[in-house]
């Protein structure tokens, strides 16, 4: 049976700060976090601004043991989950252990970890690297950590499909929930700010190398030019919508109520991109059309190519100017693994205030035939949201989100 | 020629170094020395790293045996002067 699959707890860090208050209280009014790069020198790269999430002292939130062992971005996800879970009002302790599963994406694994072993390695000898390099830079070991530290030992894996994975990740939590476990803490996290994490994300060439920040990041704008990365990412608590109420649980922020992934044809094949069929596919799986959808949070690459693929597929399914859509992402840059989770929780968020948070900077081309929320945010009654996000090589995913209710 | 001592004050500062501080365990009581490691909560992996670290600034070689069952703070003291004094006479 497709049982209700619902959020009913949230935990992020996000370049506008840790939790929930920190993070709508900037989106809401458009308010930008994309600065120059701090965490190493970047001033000899090409690429020189980021969405870094600035006074995170990963020894305030946790203990001392798994400081040595885990990478920046598996410290941010582990005190994630922790107020996920807070926020939820569940005390994992307290649960069956296999009743509880994680289900994360990741984009990078933890770079700077693997950076400074491997400096290491090079530098003064194998001897000098670290045991926990065994494991601490994997695409898994969020997943691995935040299960060992909450007792978590039902279903659990992790997604590998850069930006699509964090919708990926949902939807492979709804089903094992569907299957039967009660809960799964699912969402993605990335944070690779360090040289050799940058020079990574440089070869896709998709980096925007301007340097002011109001004008580095422009999706839909004749002046595209790429993205900025960001650091962070958002962990949800998902439950069984009738578990949830029997457990008593404080808060319902939405359902996820439809999925659709495919994956590109071969480039120069002159087939249509995947991303409509997986606009259609989620709509279908939700059992609502496109006039039941009141906004879409855009993939918004920021290149003209991959503009121009979205704007398509959102006219083909809505029509023109059918649905409004924003990108808040503009704000914080594009945080891999961990954006499309965060844009989940600001779909939530937008339906519970009647808000849609605004894309900012941007002027809307007018070669694109969309409805983008630009500027200002704008007042609108909305019940269902579509969320959108692209993973380098050609994925393609899409999630319906319905307002609690 | 003199040789080190590894003293009680050396594996809190590995340990601390290697592993992270446990708030939870307090090395200079007599209960935590003769206490395994696992006990106290640090697992294989700590062991290994801490042992790689005392290994690599007491140009020692430690037998990995040592670490495969039980091993205490107090045993891994006796273990690693042991072997400092191996290396001194040899």
């Amino acid at each position: 049976m497709n049982a209700r699959v619902v959020i009913t707890g949230i935990g992020l860090a996000t370049p506008h700060g840790l939790g929930l208050d920190d993070y709508w209280s900037a989106t809401r009014v458009g308010k930008n976090a994309i600065g120059r790069v701090t965490r190493f020198d970047a001033s000899r790269y090409p690429a020189k601004l980021a969405g870094e999430i600035q006074d995170f002292t990963a020894r305030d939130h946790l203990p001392g043991r798994l400081i040595p062992q885990t990478d920046r971005m598996t410290q941010l996800a582990l005190v994630a989950a922790d107020h996920a879970f807070a926020d939820a009002g569940v005390e994992p302790g307290t649960m069956p252990e296999f009743d509880m599963g994680v289900v994360t994406a990741s984009t990078s694994g933890g770079f700077e970890f693997g950076q400074n072993e491997l400096k290491k390695l090079w530098s003064q000898g194998s001897h000098y690297v670290s045991a926990y390099q065994s494991f601490a830079w994997f695409y898994a070991v969020n997943s691995g950590q935040i299960s060992i530290r909450n007792g978590m030992r039902g279903y659990s894996g992790v997604v590998v499909s850069d930006q699509a994975g964090g919708l990926d990740a949902i939807a492979q939590a709804r089903r094992q929930i569907r299957k039967g476990t009660k809960l799964i803490c699912s969402g993605g996290f990335d944070a690779s700010v360090c040289p050799w994490g940058w020079v990574a994300q440089l070869t896709s060439d998709r980096l925007s190398t301007s340097e002011r920040p109001e004008r580095a990041y422009l999706p839909f704008d004749a002046e595209a030019r790429g993205y900025v990365p960001g650091e962070g990412g958002a962990l949800l608590i998902l439950e069984d919508a009738d578990a949830a109420r029997e457990r008593g649980a404080d808060s319902i922020y939405g359902e996820i109520a439809g999925y659709g992934a495919t994956f590109d044809p071969k480039p120069g094949s002159g087939r249509e991109p995947g991303l409509r069929r997986a606009i259609e596919q989620a709509l279908a799986d939700a059992g609502v059309g496109p006039a039941d959808i009141d906004v879409v949070f855009a993939d918004a690459a920021g290149t003209p190519e991959l503009d121009r693929t979205e704007a398509d597929a959102l006219v083909a399914v809505f029509g023109v100017r059918g649905v409004p859509v924003t990108a808040p992402k503009t704000m914080t840059g594009r945080l891999y693994s961990g954006a499309a989770p965060v844009d989940v929780v600001a779909a939530v968020l937008c339906m519970r205030e009647g808000l849609i948070p605004p894309t900012t900077n941007v002027t809307l081309s007018p070669e694109y035939e969309i409805d983008l929320v630009t500027g200002q945010p704008r007042a609108a009654a909305t019940r269902a949201a579509l969320v959108i996000a692209r993973g380098y090589g050609g994925f393609n995913s899409a999630v319906v989100v319905r307002a609690a209710g | 020629m003199s040789t080190q001592e590894f003293t009680l004050v050396d594996l809190k500062r590995i340990l601390l170094e290697g592993a992270g501080a446990d708030e939870g365990v307090d090395l200079d009581s007599d209960t935590a020395l003769t206490t395994d490691f696992v006990s106290l909560g640090y697992d294989s992996l700590a062991l290994l790293e801490t042992g790689g670290r005392i290994e690599r600034e007491y140009g020692v070689s430690l037998d990995e045996e040592i670490f495969a069952n039980g091993l205490t703070p107090n045993g891994l003291l006796t273990a690693v002067n042991a072997s400092i004094q191996e290396a001194a006479v040899a």
